[in-house]
This record gives structure tokens, sequence and C-alpha cells, in this order.
């Protein structure tokens, strides 16, 4: 039991992960998380603005029950199959984020700089997660999937775009990173 | 209904994996892009080699679903530009959120409130595609 309360090591997670991609597939469905932000988007009637969202919906619905279930395991996970949620992440990265100003490197989840309750007051952090978020958004459906649908699905089905897709994610993961990150926290 | 259940046991599955992995970590996501970490790169490593396997078997056995139906993989549309372009966007956003369309949902269960604004601005993203799509190289 102590095993699973602790952060699970990397070659665990993968086979889950792996486990995750099997079953959808012998339930005959095909592991894509982006694809519900699309069927949001219907939802919310953007069919008025597009023909992109002009499907049906309840095609999709069986993703929409992952992602419920998604929120549940998020819950069960950080409530009752955790006892410290830390993330032990190298020291020598604690000491760089604290450069730039993230001081709860090494003692959380999430950054409480960028997550904590008290940011909704904050213009700046709400403006931060907003892009963020967007850019996801927009990139994982012009890319055609996120990590799940390229870098688990497609590298598994041995695709080239999907191999080209994920040296784009770490192309733009890097330069925000290296780049981006000390003018917008430093 | 027994379908529906399966999804939703399953998603729940993958939200424990997305947790228990850190994977949902924005920590972990700045490490990794920092490659100051082996971690991540041996979930999606192990995640992948195990995945060609199962797809391989799949496709030389002919495995077909609990339903009995053929399981198909649908190949991805040939071009570069929307897989390097729509790809390098995608990393900017997550390397700077530190979530990408998975672990969202996860933090959402795990109490992190703030990241229904990652979620509201990755529907918006979405719908900004759909409109400018056919403006936009392919």
């Amino acid at each position: 039991m102590n095993l699973i309360m602790e952060p699970w090591p990397w070659y665990v997670s993968g086979a889950a992960i792996a486990l995750v991609m099997l079953l959808l597939l012998l339930v005959g469905k095909n592991f894509g998380m982006s694809s519900n932000l699309r069927t949001f988007c219907t939802l919310c009637g953007a069919g008025k603005s597009s023909e992109f969202f002009q499907f049906d919906w309840k095609s999709q619905k069986w993703n929409l029950i992952v992602v419920l279930g998604a929120i549940i395991g998020g819950y069960i996970g950080a409530n009752h199959l955790s006892t410290d949620v830390a993330v032990d992440i190298n020291p020598k990265t604690v000491a760089e984020l604290q450069t730039l100003g993230f001081n709860s490197a090494g003692k959380e989840y999430l950054p409480d700089e960028l997550f904590d309750s008290g940011i909704w007051t904050n213009p700046k952090t709400i403006l931060l997660l907003a892009l963020g978020g967007f850019m996801v958004g927009f990139g994982a459906r012009y890319a055609g999937g996120c990590t799940s649908g390229h870098a688990i699905s497609g590298l598994s089905n041995l695709q080239w775009p999907s191999l080209l897709a994920v040296i784009g994610f770490f192309a733009g993961g890097m330069v925000m990173i290296y780049f981006l990150y000390p003018l917008i926290f430093g | 209904m027994m379908r529906s259940l399966s999804y939703l046991l399953i998603g729940i599955f993958f939200g424990i994996t997305m947790f228990k992995s850190e994977a949902a970590s924005w920590f972990r996501i700045y490490e990794m892009f920092k490659f100051d970490a082996f971690h991540m790169y041996g979930i999606i490593g192990t995640a992948v080699v195990l995945g060609v396997i199962i797809v391989q078997i799949i496709k030389r056995f002919g495995v077909k679903s609990f339903y009995g139906e053929p399981i198909e993989f649908e190949p991805k549309e040939k071009s570069v530009p929307r897989y390097i372009i729509g790809g390098f966007i995608f990393g900017l956003g997550w390397a700077l959120a530190g979530a990408c369309p998975g672990p969202m949902f996860t933090l959402v269960g795990a109490g992190y409130m703030p990241i229904l604004i990652v979620i509201a601005g990755a529907v918006a993203g979405t719908w900004l595609y759909g409109v400018v799509r056919d403006k936009l190289p392919h």
C-alpha cells in the first residue's frame, strides 16, 4: 500500500499510460484528450461560427465520459492515494526556479505562484494561465492532436506526422522556458 | 450503459495515473524541458515502447475489440507545416501552463481551481483555430 501512496516511478507510470491506450482500443476507441476541447466548443454553440464545429457531439460522448473519469481520478489520486504531494524535482531545478521567483519549487505539486487560490486577484497570473491554455488549445487542434493523440497514440502507431508534432512540442517548450521565462518571470 | 461505465473506469484510472506519475505537475514539465531529470522521458518512453508492441500485436493478429468489432487505426494526414507550427504553438503553451489536455482535467479533480482558467483558454484557442483554419497552412 505504501508503494501506491508514494509517487509512482516512471516505469509504472509509463506502463499505466500504455494500459489506458490498450483498454481504449479494446473498447473500440482511440486515445486523444484534446478532441474534447473541440466538443466543448460545439456544445457552446460554436457551430454557428465555423463548420469545423458542426459535427454530432454525441459521437464524442464516450470521450467526455473519459474526461469526467479523469477529474474523478485526479480527486482520488490527490485525496486518497497520496500522503505528501510535494514533487521531488532536481535540486538544481529548484534553485533555478527560485531565482525566477518560484519559491514553492520542491515543496508543492503545482507552483503557488501560478495555482494558489490567491491568484484570482492577480491579473498578470490570470493572463498567463489563459494565454498558456489558449496556445495549448490552438496548437493541439492545428497539429491535430496533443500529447496523448500524437506522443502516445501516434508514435505507438509509428506515424511520421506524430514525430514531427512531438518535435514541434519540444521546440516550442524549450523556446518558452529558455528564452521567454526570463522575460516573463525574471 | 456497460460501455459508458467502461469509459468512466478507464478515465478514472487515467486520472489517477496522471496525478500519481506527476505528469500533471507543472514542476515536472519545467524539469523535462530543462533536461534536468529522466522522469518524464522514462514515462513517455515506456508508454511508447509498450504502445508500439501493443499496436503491432493488434495488427498482426487482427485482435478484435471486446465488442467483436475490428480495431482500426487512422493514419495521420500527410503534412509538414501543420505539425511543426501547430506543435510549436502547443509546446509554448504546454511549457507556460505546465499542463496538457489530459492533466488539465485531472488537476480540476485534484482541487487546483486556477486550472479552470487554463481550460477556458484552451477552449478559446480551439475555437479560434476552428474559425481561422481555412487561412492557415496545413
